[in-house]
């Protein structure tokens, strides 16, 4: 049997920077509006999720304000920095006390340096929406050549994300903070390409079934025609976690979503009992279909030949079935297999 | 986040037919301008707060299967000096929507209702009044029914005593935070549609012939449903249905061909961090095949959407019983759509 991996994360910042309505919103399945009912942390808050099948997220929210924060780096400190996978420390932007902030974040990094050198660190530069939006760049790169500079002198390399609960950022950090810590992402990316060839899909996404975090996915860039639009995957995150919440008004979850989209077909299924697939096929704009130079197609009675049609609809679906079995293989890997 | 006042656009409706239009009226503070902003200009509910006082007459006009223009008149205008204006206003209205702050005293705003249905029903007998009993977010679920039974009390009394009986008159509970305010103005516009009658009895045949449990033909753009079959409605299904036709808009644009100036997407329900880029924020969809959608719930619901003609959505819940015969379905739904195109040529 497979050993399953644990994963430390700490979740650290100052008071009310957001790390908790964080937490809910990407694990709770809380909305970001029902996130003012959350009130402050006491002391660490553990939570343990399960993410693939052979990976444990353990998640310890701390919180943030003074005296909770004296305790951690003095008598907890081997308790918190101990067998720490991954560090990440919010910023509140409107914050008065940056300073003090960076401070924090320095001796973070000094306990790190001693109890566990070869973790993580992400800086989350968050409360974006409330900076202007010309202003936004300037303050996260302000922001991060300081912290670069403080992590240089602990040999740690800070990656950083700004991120805001209410939109589609809060999604791309914590996608590619978990993606970092999953034991064997590229064996997903190896096969989810492989995937993707033999359908002769545009793109696929491979979703955590829970979060909807992005575990993987595979463009081919040769087709035609295909908006790129780089935040496209956080954003089906955010879509598909609200059609979630929606769902469950009617004490429901969906299963699977087919969209037959004005220039692509898309379908959402689920692949394993942790992970959901999504496979897109844009509309094939070669000579053969009917389709003219600004790409419309003539919706004659017998649809259109340059969509996946029905035998292709099929053909997909028949697809993810057998690559099921090969995916939950993967899932249930040892994690120190590659 | 402020609007300018020229991203409310003072339309007229021009042309040998003049599109139906609904005016809406109240006191200053009631709410009207957030109603527009939130229905037709898709705005954020919490983003109302900041809109600026109205000072001058503004219409919103919304074309899709129907074209509407909803003229909003401010609350601080001197009535007395604007009724002979509005006299001229009333008389080519279908429907006066008059918006009441629930949350604070409504003695004057009922004062003032009754005088304007006076003008209004002098200047069109035919005129539907529709009283908006509005910012009900706020008030618990007694308060609601104790407020909307009292304003209905009084308004009606009033009439009476004035001799007024054959007024159109209805209450609606309204508040932008939730769906009540969609379905609140989807029954006004039932009453403006001449072809009501016909879309429901073609959605019950629909329905019948294809195993179809529920189905609405709503407007992708504002939300508003147009027709139901004569199926008993509750408000979760018809939930479900907007927040189904959001997600499929929203998906479809993300990986849509630009053929036109980037439209805004709608990303949570609660907010707007600085990420619309055109004025107009009315959702819109791109040329290009019709869009349709089908989603399985775990509760064996399927959910089924399809575009029609002119801006109109069908949207259906089916057993998941239905999905091996979806062909038949499919079929079926053509001929309704053919249906629709015809009702549109003659109408």
């Amino acid at each position: 049997m497979a050993g399953s991996a644990r994963r430390k994360l700490l979740l650290m910042g100052r008071s009310g920077s957001g790390k908790s309505s964080m937490r809910s919103i990407i694990f709770s399945n809380y909305s970001a509006f029902d996130t003012r009912r959350l009130g402050a942390t006491i002391d660490v808050e553990h939570s343990h999720l399960r993410f693939l099948g052979n990976m444990t997220l353990n998640l310890w929210d701390c919180g943030g304000q003074d005296a909770y924060m004296d305790n951690y780096f003095s008598t907890q400190r081997d308790n918190i920095f101990r067998m720490v996978e991954a560090l990440i420390f919010v910023f509140d932007v409107e914050s008065k006390e940056l300073r003090k902030d960076i401070e924090t974040f320095v001796l973070c990094l000094r306990n790190l340096y001693e109890f566990s050198p070869a973790a993580k660190i992400f800086a989350l530069v968050h409360k974006m929406d409330l900076v202007v939006v010309e202003k936004r760049q300037d303050v996260y790169r302000a922001l991060m050549k300081s912290l670069e500079d403080t992590s240089a002198m602990f040999s740690f390399k800070v990656q950083g994300f700004a991120t805001t609960i209410w939109d589609e950022s809060l999604y791309k950090a914590w996608s590619s903070i978990v993606c970092t810590l999953i034991p064997n992402v590229t064996v997903f990316q190896r096969h989810l390409q492989t995937f993707a060839d033999i359908s002769e899909a545009d793109e696929v996404i491979l979703f955590e079934k829970t979060t909807f975090l992005v575990i993987s996915h595979v463009t081919n860039v040769s087709s035609p025609g295909f908006r790129s639009d780089s935040t496209r995957f956080e954003k089906i995150s955010n879509i598909i976690k609200q059609y979630k919440q929606s769902c469950s008004k009617l004490r429901a979850q969906f299963q699977s979503l087919s969209l037959r989209g004005s220039d692509c077909t898309a379908y959402l299924d689920t692949m394993t009992a942790n992970t959901m697939i999504m496979v897109i096929m844009s509309n094939k704009t070669d000579s053969r279909g009917s389709t003219d130079l600004l790409g419309n197609s003539d919706t004659n009675a017998d649809g259109d030949d340059s969509f996946a049609g029905e035998a292709e609809n099929n053909i997909i679906l028949a697809n993810i079935k057998i690559a099921r079995k090969m995916f939950e293989k993967i899932e249930m890997m040892n994690p120190d297999e590659r | 986040m402020t609007m300018s006042a020229d991203e409310m656009h003072d339309g007229h409706t021009v042309g040998p037919n003049p599109s139906p239009r609904i005016v809406m009226m109240g006191l200053r503070r009631g709410g009207k301008s957030s109603i527009c902003q939130v229905m037709f200009h898709n705005m954020q509910p919490l983003d109302t707060l900041y809109i600026e006082s109205t000072t001058a007459p503004t219409t919103s006009v919304f074309s899709s299967f129907i074209d509407f223009a909803v003229m909003e008149l401010p609350g601080q205008i001197n009535f007395t000096e604007a009724m002979i204006d509005a006299e001229r206003i009333f008389s080519t209205c279908g429907a006066l929507i008059y918006v009441i702050d629930s949350q604070d005293e409504y003695i004057n705003s009922l004062a003032n209702l009754h005088s304007i249905i006076l003008h209004a029903v002098n200047a069109n007998p035919n005129i539907n009044i529709e009283v908006f009993i509005h910012k009900v977010d706020g008030l618990s679920e007694d308060f609601r029914l104790d407020a909307q039974r009292d304003i209905t009390q009084r308004v009606t009394d009033e009439l009476l005593d004035d001799g007024l009986v054959n007024v159109s008159i209805s209450f609606h509970l309204t508040s932008i935070f939730d769906h009540s305010i969609y379905e609140a103005f989807s029954r006004v516009v039932q009453k403006l549609i001449p072809q009501l009658a016909t879309l429901e009895n073609l959605l019950n045949v629909l329905c019948q012939h294809s195993g179809i449990d529920k189905a609405f033909l709503f407007d992708i753009g504002s939300k508003i449903f147009v027709a139901t079959d004569s199926s008993p409605m509750d408000i979760p299904t018809y939930e479900i249905c907007t927040d189904f036709i959001d997600i499929t808009v929203d998906m479809n644009n993300l990986y849509a061909v630009d053929r036109r100036p980037k439209t805004a997407t709608r990303t949570d329900a609660n907010t707007n961090a600085g990420r619309t880029d055109s004025s107009n924020g009315v959702k819109s969809i791109p040329q290009g095949r019709p869009i349709g959608s089908t989603s399985r719930l775990s509760n064996g619901v399927i959910l089924y959407l399809q575009q029609m003609v002119k801006g109109l959505a069908l949207v259906c819940l089916m057993r998941k019983e239905s999905m091996p015969k979806i062909a038949l379905v499919e079929y079926n739904i053509e001929f309704f759509r053919d249906a629709l195109e015809q009702l549109w040529l003659i109408g």
